[in-house]
């Protein structure tokens, strides 16, 4: 009652400036709404800030939470070398975020040797861990670099549990032969397009398979797929600490099907001899078991990316 | 715009329907999870929609309950449900139930508690029991506002089942993934102007079942 007669009041004298503020506010609500889905825009291809002062690097990380890790101890690293460091992680995928790297707007960007150059050329031949580097400086446009690779390793990988193994004495992929065709192979729907997808597995080892998509990134969905027999096969990051923790069988690749993907970093122009020189510190320290071993803190202890980096950095006394 | 115009190049592209991963088996399993889905939530939610109406019991705790159900977000509990009973259909139908009950609950007993006080009591009156005045009475007579509810259930179903696709099990929104993932924009956005399409027509045809029943029950 005393609000309606307040209201009443109001619209005897300040009624018109009153709708009117409201108008402009909702005007302005309205363009910020829009200019915020306009920045959004997942077609746009520019919304990263630049890095203006030099001694400034913006450090990048793909949408997938090793990846940020390793992003952040190269951010650390930069730091405690005197780097100001602007952080852009969880930036989707490779198609995504490859425009803005080259674009400069992002300076150093944790990548995967084979994944890279795959998608740098399509027809990339090389298989080897060394030839893929080669292969992959040489495919790289002008202003970008591929510093020296980590020892670890962070690939696809098909992996069975204990039981199928030992049951069909799988060693290789090309044992899965053994198994019922088509294989079920539970992983993200884009393996389904992947080279060493379906029509590779056909073609390197003469396997029929069948992608069930599970679109959690090899997380506890596709885990869990394989675990309960819901498919034979998932395809698991080499780096997942969910392989050594339930015990999956890691099948092997001699015909190099799955390109080597080790972690190196992308590094722009920007990038000068000392920071080089930070990542490197990093870069030679980062084994495939470290990284698992970073991975199982952030995936079993929830541990943030900070805290973890900043804890293995002084182990490794680097901070 | 140029990828409406892709997106749309795509869906009427005959290549695309074909097939066992073509939109024609994608659209019949995305059609046939959604008519699943509301049968359960419909046998479910009508019978204690019109319990709830009838008796004007538990009104307080359906209305509570469905409204705490509809806030839960479906793409957690479906992952949740999955990591419990595994990849394929069940999960994503239990979610979706869960999202497809509330609405037709409330149309349920909103349609049994619209009818007056005075034609139940009339009917009681002439010496029906219980049951017929629920079965003769009030649930002929709130058929339009129940199949509102079913109508908003069906909206929401056919939307959210894409979800299905999360966990293996299929339907539109294996190409609406599969199409994020690999940047195939068009093929994306073909998937959703394919369901919004279903979703317009199926709420087309509820709506004018809506009406021949509303027009029925006065």
């Amino acid at each position: 009652m005393r609000t309606s007669i307040q209201s009443t009041s109001a619209a005897g004298r300040g009624g018109v400036t009153r709708r009117r503020a409201l108008a402009a506010g909702g005007a302005a609500v309205l363009a910020l709404t829009l200019g915020a889905c306009g920045s959004s825009d997942p077609l746009a291809s520019s919304s990263a800030s630049g890095s203006a002062a030099s001694g400034a690097l913006v450090v990048g990380s793909q949408q997938y939470y090793s990846n940020e890790i390793v992003a952040e101890l190269y951010a650390q690293s930069l730091e405690h070398a005197g780097f100001t460091v602007t952080r852009q992680y969880q930036i989707g995928q490779r198609e995504v975020y490859m425009d803005q790297v080259k674009a400069g707007k992002i300076d150093v960007f944790p990548e995967y040797t084979g994944n890279l150059l795959q998608y740098l050329d399509k027809s990339a031949t090389a298989t080897d861990p060394a030839e893929v580097l080669s292969a992959l400086r040489r495919a790289l446009p002008s202003g970008l670099s591929a510093l020296e690779p980590a020892a670890a390793t962070d690939q696809d990988s098909f992996n069975v549990t204990k039981a199928t193994a030992d049951q069909y004495g799988l060693k290789t992929i090309a044992d899965l032969s053994k198994l019922p065709q088509p294989v079920k192979i539970a992983g993200n729907s884009e393996l389904a397009k992947r080279p060493y997808g379906p029509e590779g597995l056909k073609s390197a080892y003469g396997i029929e398979a069948e992608i069930s998509p599970v679109e959690d990134g090899g997380g506890p969905l596709t885990v869990k797929a394989l675990k309960d027999g819901s498919v034979p096969v998932a395809d698991l990051y080499s780096a997942s600490p969910a392989i050594a923790t339930e015990g999956f069988v890691t099948l092997e690749d001699p015909k190099h099907l799955v390109l080597p993907q080790n972690v190196v970093a992308l590094a722009s122009s920007k990038v000068d001899d000392k920071a080089k020189a930070a990542i490197a510190a990093v870069d030679a320290k980062l084994s495939t078991e470290a990284l698992v071993e970073l991975n199982r803190k952030s995936v079993e202890d929830k541990a943030s990316s900070a805290t973890l980096a900043k804890d293995w950095l002084t182990q490794q006394g680097l901070l | 715009m140029n990828l409406f115009a892709q997106a749309l190049a795509w869906v009427f592209d005959p290549a695309n329907w074909a097939g066992p991963d073509g939109l024609g088996i994608r659209l019949a399993e995305h059609l046939g999870y959604t008519a699943l889905i509301l049968a359960i939530s419909a046998v479910v939610g009508i019978p204690l929609g019109y319990l709830v109406g009838h008796t004007g019991r538990g009104r307080n705790l359906v209305v509570l309950l469905s409204g705490a159900a509809r806030a839960l977000p479906s793409l957690g509990l479906v992952t949740l449900l999955a990591l419990w009973l595994g990849l394929g259909l069940p999960a994503p139908v239990i979610a979706m139930v869960v999202l497809a009950l509330p609405p037709i609950l409330a149309g349920g007993y909103a349609g049994v508690d619209a009818v007056p006080r005075t034609v139940t009591d009339a009917a009681k009156a002439q010496g029906m029991s219980p049951l017929q005045v629920l079965t003769k009475v009030e649930a002929p007579l709130g058929l339009g506002l129940l199949m509102g509810g079913v109508r908003s259930a069906t909206l929401q179903v056919v939307s959210t089942v894409m979800l299905a696709a999360y966990v293996s099990a299929g339907g539109l929104g294996r190409p609406l993934f599969l199409g994020l993932k690999t940047q195939d924009y068009p093929m994306m956005l073909g998937a959703s102007l394919v369901t919004i399409a279903l979703a317009l027509a199926l709420d087309v045809v509820l709506a004018g079942l809506q009406r021949w029943f509303a027009r029925r029950g006065r």
